[in-house]
């Protein structure tokens, strides 16, 4: 497997460029595939009656024509049987980016699936197709070598946000999270990783003295101190990771507002705050050169998705920052930068001390946050706790609320 | 055996000139050739009591529209949204509508405008499947499918890229004596060869160019076309077929291959004894998928076929003898009546062009809508000579 290649830097004179996204128009129904590919999943509609597999999307099945149509994965594998490579566009976007090469693939599940040709796929070959999300944020397929794959497919690089050579901002580097985080993507290769720091004259610099790491003041409390950083590393900055939270372990009836004031500020209001004045800057590199700003990740929880009564304000903090997450997605994705959501269970780290396990160790939540990036998912429920939290809400919202009860 | 279509002609082909680009609108295309059908015909708007329309940039409209637009109350009237295979399914339904007696005299028509945007447009919301499953890679039209088909069926019968340019180069022969052709210059194979890449393997002269115009034609009855002194065309056989093959994972036949045999059982001719033939050609390879599907060759040996004739007016099988779409230009969905029109002219002796001595019996083919990876309309028509 060959490595990516560093990015030159880019020639000052020029003009920047425009963020551009290619197509991002779907049917209802193809939703659905964004959907599963925005988890990291390729699902293809299933009928319920006959079982055959069917694409594109349809509202009845092809064979039988019942409704009953689900969404299930397939394992993508099949035959390219032909490709060309595609010299020209109508679109901006993929003006800038031929020639493009497109292969038509007959997959073992049964339907052609016409797709992005990965640069090593060549026909006739085996090939394994997967649904990405594109730059537009709407899933996309590529077919992919069945060998390694090398990850310097332009193609690919579009749709991924592998974090080598690329800067990072930490937003709260002194957390275990975040130190776990540093040790973590500076194994990927990282460029310049930034450790937010909010109370710089707490903590002796040697606890975060990480190769390829700096320290940077940031309090997301503060709107003064979130824009003087801005004003100084915005412009560099390829990915940003809010990690910074605050966590009490109270029911709404235990304390007063005070408690649920303090976490809105630093896991709502911090994020906007963030938002503000990062957005832009981000937004405005996301078409530059071969490493442009590229995500944005947020470390939520999986109780912001049903309350945890135990850890209520936290909870609702949560919530909202998720809502204001949603928000942040719909501005970054006019530029396709992507943002990533992050759903753990209880963290195994200073906020959880009382909470028995199962805990996420924060090196499997960094582990798993450079995946995301590496792997272009959208959502992450990172866990065990996280999973089966998800796989009940997913079954009934109703029946997890009462679950949540007495935990 | 399906009934005859005896007494029903098709007579008056009219050519609205193409252009590459054009500030006016579909209606404009269609209303022109409407107004061409009655001058030719000699005839007045109120008596023409059947309307067929095909048109891709007709919206908002469609041939309801049409009737208010153009001031005129037919009692039979179709929309034909089928591209490529309209001008052979235009002619079948209206030869039904006059046997029957639902219609007396039925305008076909089908046109086009192009706007210097307007065929992006059109790519971005061809199909629900295109809008799902192709536009969004960005494939822009037909050219990512054809580049893949003739991939494969290069790969797959060894047909080379010289073959194809040798239709090509045909077409244009005839192309330079048809006043409405847009390209006047004569093509060589080396020209062909080493033109700009566009798909691979499609280069420049493999691909058909977008343009506006508009062609009409009139369906009667034998009689009627004798009372108002036009010559006209004996239809013979027809055929159309949707989404054939399905399970086909590569589209290398076409709903001729299922349904040629009814087409010259109803015809009583063969392949073999057309006098020319005027096919769908989008791209070389549909040339050559139709050649075999409508048996002019065995499936895969297009090769030799292309390689043993010569497709000139003059040669072998004279084939698209007006130039065809790759040398006229595609001015939308009059791309499939311009293989229509010019048979009728062959047949009647008002060629254009360049005539085929006497050409008795002609073949017309149509072929479209690429809805996600292939075209899912097809159709053919035997004319004979009155």
């Amino acid at each position: 497997m060959s490595e990516l290649q560093e990015p030159k830097p880019r020639n000052p004179v020029r003009a920047l460029r425009r963020p551009t996204l290619p197509p991002g128009g779907r049917s209802r129904a193809a939703l659905r595939l964004t959907a599963a590919a925005a988890e990291g999943r390729f699902e293809l509609q299933h009928c319920f009656e006959c079982a055959t597999v069917q694409y594109p999307p349809r509202a009845v099945c092809v064979n039988c024509l019942s409704h009953r149509l689900e969404w299930r994965e397939v394992s993508g594998a099949g035959d390219l049987i032909a490709d060309t490579k595609l010299h020209h566009s109508n679109e901006l976007y993929y003006r800038e980016r031929v020639p493009l090469r497109l292969g038509t693939v007959k997959l073992d599940a049964g339907p052609v699936a016409l797709a992005h040709l990965h640069r090593d796929c060549a026909a006739p070959s085996r090939v394994t197709v997967r649904a990405h999300l594109d730059k537009s944020g709407q899933a996309v397929l590529i077919a992919l070598p069945e060998d390694p794959v090398d990850r310097n497919d332009s193609m690919l690089r579009e749709m991924t946000s592998d974090p080598k050579f690329r800067n990072v901002l930490i937003t709260d580097g002194k957390s275990a999270v975040g130190q776990a985080l540093a040790k973590a993507l500076v194994e990927a290769g990282a460029g310049i990783v930034w450790l937010g720091v909010a109370e710089p004259w707490k903590q002796g610099a040697e606890a975060l003295a990480l190769p390829q790491t700096e320290r940077v003041p940031l309090d997301l409390t503060d709107e003064k101190s979130v824009r003087d950083l801005a004003g100084v590393i915005g412009g560099k900055v390829d990915i940003l990771i809010n990690t910074a939270e605050l966590h009490h372990n109270h029911t709404i009836a235990d304390r007063g507002t005070e408690t649920a004031r303090a976490e809105m500020e630093v896991n709502y209001l911090g994020l906007m705050r963030l938002a503000q004045a990062f957005g832009p800057a981000m937004r405005a590199r996301a078409a530059e050169g071969a490493a442009p700003a590229t995500a944005w990740v947020n470390l939520l929880s999986i109780y912001a998705l049903s309350a945890l009564p135990s850890h209520g304000t936290f909870s609702a903090s949560k919530a909202a920052a998720l809502a204001l997450s949603q928000n942040l997605r719909s501005d970054m994705r006019r530029a396709g930068i992507r943002v990533v959501n992050v759903f753990p269970g209880p963290i195994d780290d200073e906020w959880n001390q009382l909470v028995p396990p199962p805990k996420l160790a924060p090196s499997a939540l960094a582990k798993a946050i450079v995946a995301a990036l590496r792997d272009g998912v959208e959502d992450v429920y990172p866990g065990d706790v996280a999973q089966d939290v998800m796989t009940r809400f997913r079954e009934s919202q109703k029946v997890l609320e009462r679950e949540l009860w007495d935990q | 055996m399906r009934a005859a279509y005896d007494g029903v002609v098709i007579a008056a082909p009219v050519t609205i000139p193409y252009v590459r680009y054009s500030t006016r609108d579909a209606h404009w295309f269609l209303g022109r050739a409407l107004a061409a059908l009655i001058k030719r015909a000699g005839i007045k708007k109120d008596q023409l009591d059947g309307l067929c329309v095909s048109s891709f940039t007709l919206f908002p409209d469609t041939g309801v529209g049409l009737t208010q637009h153009f001031g005129l109350s037919p009692r039979w009237l179709d929309h034909l949204p089928m591209g490529g295979a309209s001008g052979v399914v235009a002619l079948r339904r209206a030869a039904r509508a006059v046997q029957a007696g639902d219609a007396a005299i039925v305008a076909c028509i089908a046109g086009d405008t192009n706007h210097v945007d307007s065929f992006r447009q059109n790519l971005a919301n061809f199909s629900r499947f295109a809008r799902d499953a192709v536009y969004p890679l960005g494939a822009g039209g037909p050219n990512m499918s054809f580049a893949l088909l003739t991939s494969h069926y290069m790969r797959q019968y060894g047909i080379e890229a010289r073959d194809f340019g040798k239709l090509c180069v045909a077409q244009r022969d005839n192309a330079l004596k048809f006043p409405h052709a847009l390209f006047k210059k004569p093509l060589t194979l080396d020209e062909y060869l080493n033109a700009r890449p566009v798909a691979d393997p499609l280069k420049l002269f493999d691909c058909v160019m977008p343009c506006a115009g508009a062609e009409g034609f009139l369906v009667m009855s034998e009689e009627r076309a004798k009372n108002l002194g036009l010559p006209f065309a004996r239809i013979l056989g027809t055929i159309e077929r949707h989404n054939a093959f399905p399970d086909d994972p590569m589209q290398l036949r076409g709903g001729w291959a299922l349904d040629r045999d009814d087409l010259y059982a109803q015809a009583g001719a063969g392949a073999a004894d057309m006098d020319f033939a005027q096919v769908y050609d989008d791209y070389p390879v549909i040339n050559v998928l139709q050649l075999e599907d409508l048996g002019f060759c065995e499936k895969g040996a297009g090769a030799d076929f292309v390689r043993g004739n010569s497709f000139t007016v003059g040669g072998s099988l004279p084939l698209n003898t007006s130039g065809g779409q790759l040398s006229v230009g595609q001015a939308g969905a009059a791309g499939g009546y311009l293989g229509m029109t010019e048979a009728v002219r062959q047949l009647t002796g008002e060629t254009l062009g360049a005539r085929v001595e006497n050409a008795r019996l002609g073949l017309v083919s149509g072929f479209g809508m690429i809805n996600y990876d292939r075209g899912l309309c097809s159709g053919a028509a035997v004319l004979g000579r009155a």
